[in-house]
């Protein structure tokens, strides 16, 4: 995994609450057995004008230039400013995946859904929760300057704006540290081996049926 | 010191290891795996040359991409048939028990966990798949993970997490005739929002969940990730035992006595307290129907389809707005009046054996309305599939112009050749009305499977109270 300290990038503005992760990653694209590749397709359904099928050639597709990945001022961009709720809906880690693998590094949202912010982090990807006000600035500002830009720096948990102010995120400790790092979950889980089969040792003459 | 919740006690009982800041090391007793966010977790543990900790805890079946019909010829999508050979090749290479496409056994994944009792009370079951969720119908603490996390568990036969809140959701009192356990999960997402339960683990309680027969309890609890809370649970009583004796995989002799032992005591403590409680009147609700593009989009089928421009708050509005176009809707206009040109019955939601009666019941003697394209019908599992038949249900089903198919997510999802076209409005039982969801352009309306097969004979929408 791709280690995340600090990122100054770009800003795109996605401006919908409730982005599930079928409108991230819809469903044709879920029969890879890869694990990248899936960037061209980021938010397929919203993005092209055609029926978007596995394989294709995206940069042959008719885009709809109205969708702000098409635009040319949002080009290069590595973090995403959401909206509310963002990756409801499917488990799909290919959401993340193909967040990632479309250059983003950070999302932006005033809330995110479970299992999507918990997926991110297992991809080098960095869900950031700021107050739905401050978002709702940040979009008012990304909207008003073109080439506007944010620094999100995890060490200091904080969003820098280019005037210098300064927003604090919260993370927990474990995943802050993976992050950083660039650390393998499981690896780090192995060192628990011993207290996994005492574990399993007790549960063995406790429920005997779970081991059948 | 107040009572424990039964999360509480669920979560206690699988506590491995507890860091400081609050992460968690917790055992998995159950590991749910299918053919779509399995694939690169397998490759992981490839690369990394890791085993599975403990192969018999997991349980491999494809659904998301089988055909529901002329299975005999194989997948003629060569994507999808590679993602279910692939399946097949990491089960029979880690040593992974599967139920294939042709076993009588297969079927949706959470159909089939339940059903073969290798979803059990007291259990901590995960798959790589949202609707995890249903497995917490049976008192057990059952969640939806990444593909990262797929691999985490079959490498280490845990998972890193944090305990989540608790919510408890009491249902008091008894819902009226027609009204269904899909109307109680659409009724409560439509008050407490897609992100109502967003970090929670949700308890259903009360007079009408007590009621519920078992196949209810799965669907309201399959739609607690469509209220944001990734786990949704009901307390272990009689009827879980009911249901759950004489499984294949359920335990007997001695073991059976000792597991309910166990299991009689997974109802959270009278005076526990829950970080939050909603309260619903059952008498209120009536059959639901949802008319935008997220499951909170919901009225009762009385009603007419709403105006955005009445709500408050302009994110909110613009939603409401870009929903009614998707849709093609008019605000205004009564839900009844909504023709349908597809319906759809299956997916882990309602494909149970109750679902496939309840639809029946509404439709005997009567045939389909001309203006419909199309019914599927799509049971769960090969065995609800032979049980159905073995009550003349696939004969109703047949003779009103319905499809009677194998078992699979077929529609709910259309990763196989069962979609929508563009602009087509369709009856659900399923669980998401997202955009596309059904199949590109494709325009989904949540109800229960009585109501589902009522609009298909009326060919619109109606009220299966008054059918
Ligand atoms: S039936 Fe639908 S919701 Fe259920 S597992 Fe299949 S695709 Fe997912």
């Amino acid at each position: 995994m791709k280690p995340f300290t600090v990122v100054d990038g770009l800003v795109a503005p996605l401006d919908r609450a409730n982005v599930d992760t079928d409108a991230i990653i819809p469903k044709q694209f879920l029969k890879s057995i890869r694990r990248s590749g899936f960037g061209p397709n980021l938010f397929d359904e919203w993005r092209y004008l055609d029926h978007g099928e596995p394989g294709q050639d995206c940069s042959q597709r008719p885009k709809n230039p109205d969708f702000f990945l098409n635009q040319p001022r949002y080009q290069g961009a590595q973090i995403l400013l959401a909206r509310e709720n963002f990756g409801c809906g499917s488990s799909r880690e290919h959401a993340p995946w193909a967040i990632e693998d479309a250059g983003f590094r950070a999302i932006i949202a005033p809330s995110f859904a479970d299992i999507f912010y918990n997926n991110c982090f297992k991809n080098g990807l960095l869900p950031v929760v700021l107050d739905a006000a401050i978002v709702d600035r940040l979009f008012a500002a990304v909207n008003a300057e073109p080439g506007y830009r944010l620094t999100v720096d995890l060490s200091a948990q904080q969003v820098v704006t280019p005037d210098g102010e300064r927003f604090s995120f919260d993370v927990d400790a474990h995943r802050r540290m993976c992050l950083l790092e660039g650390l393998d979950d499981i690896g780090l889980t192995l060192r628990h081996v011993d207290a996994i089969r005492a574990y399993e040792a007790r549960r063995r003459t406790e429920a005997p049926w779970l081991f059948e | 010191m107040s009572g424990q919740t039964l999360y509480d006690k669920l979560w206690q009982a699988h506590l491995v290891h507890q860091e400081t800041d609050g992460a968690a090391l917790l055992y998995i007793d159950r590991h749910l795996v299918h053919e779509v966010t399995s694939p690169q977790a397998f490759e992981g543990l490839r690369l990394a040359g890791r085993k599975p900790w403990r192969t018999a805890a997991a349980i491999a079946v494809p659904d998301h991409n089988v055909p529901t019909e002329h299975r005999d010829q194989g997948i003629a999508d060569p994507v999808s048939r590679l993602q279910v050979e692939t399946l097949d090749r990491n089960c029979t290479d880690f040593g992974i028990r599967e139920f294939g496409m042709h076993d009588v056994r297969q079927g949706i994944v959470h159909v089939i966990g339940p059903e073969q009792g290798l979803t059990l009370p007291g259990m901590t079951v995960v798959c790589g798949d949202s609707h995890t969720s249903t497995h917490g119908a049976f008192g057990a603490l059952a969640f939806g993970i990444g593909t990262s996390e797929v691999e985490h568990v079959l490498a280490t036969q845990c998972l890193v997490t944090r305990k989540s809140k608790s919510m408890r959701i009491r249902v008091e009192g008894h819902p009226g005739a027609g009204v269904t356990a899909k109307d109680i999960a659409l009724a409560i997402i439509g008050q407490i929002g897609t992100a109502g339960g967003t970090g929670y683990a949700i308890e259903f309680a009360g007079e009408a969940i007590r009621s519920l027969s078992m196949e209810g309890r799965m669907t309201l609890c399959n739609m607690a990730i469509e209220a944001g809370a990734r786990a949704g649970m009901v307390a272990v009583d009689q009827t879980t035992l009911d249901y759950v004796r004489g499984r294949p995989s359920a335990p007997s002799g001695d073991n059976w006595q000792q597991a309910v032992n166990w299991w009689q005591t997974l109802v959270s403590d009278t005076d526990a307290v829950f970080d939050s409680e909603v309260l619903i009147d059952a008498s209120t609700i009536e059959p639901q129907i949802t008319w935008g593009t997220s499951p909170e989009m919901v009225v009762p089928v009385g009603a007419r389809v709403p105006d955005p421009t009445s709500l408050a708050d302009p994110v909110r509005q613009a939603d409401g707005r870009r929903a009614l176009a998707y849709m093609g809707l008019e605000a205004g206009t009564p839900m009844t009046d909504l023709a349908v040109d597809r319906v759809f019955i299956g997916s882990c939601t309602n494909s149970r054996i109750e679902d496939l009666r309840a639809a029946a019941a509404v439709i005997r003697g009567r045939r389909k309305a001309d203006n419909v394209r199309q019914v599927l019908v799509v049971p769960g599992s090969g065995l609800i599939k032979q049980q159905a038949e073995s009550e003349g249900l696939d004969r109703i089903f047949r003779e009103a112009g319905f499809e009677w198919r194998d078992p699979g997510c077929s529609m709910c999802l259309a990763m196989n050749a069962d979609r929508l076209e563009p602009g087509e409005r369709c009856a659900s039982t399923s669980n998401r009305n997202f955009e596309g969801r059904q199949g590109q352009g494709g325009r989904t309306h949540l109800v229960s499977p009585a109501m589902a097969a009522a609009a298909a004979i009326a060919g619109h929408f109606v009220d299966v109270r008054h059918f």
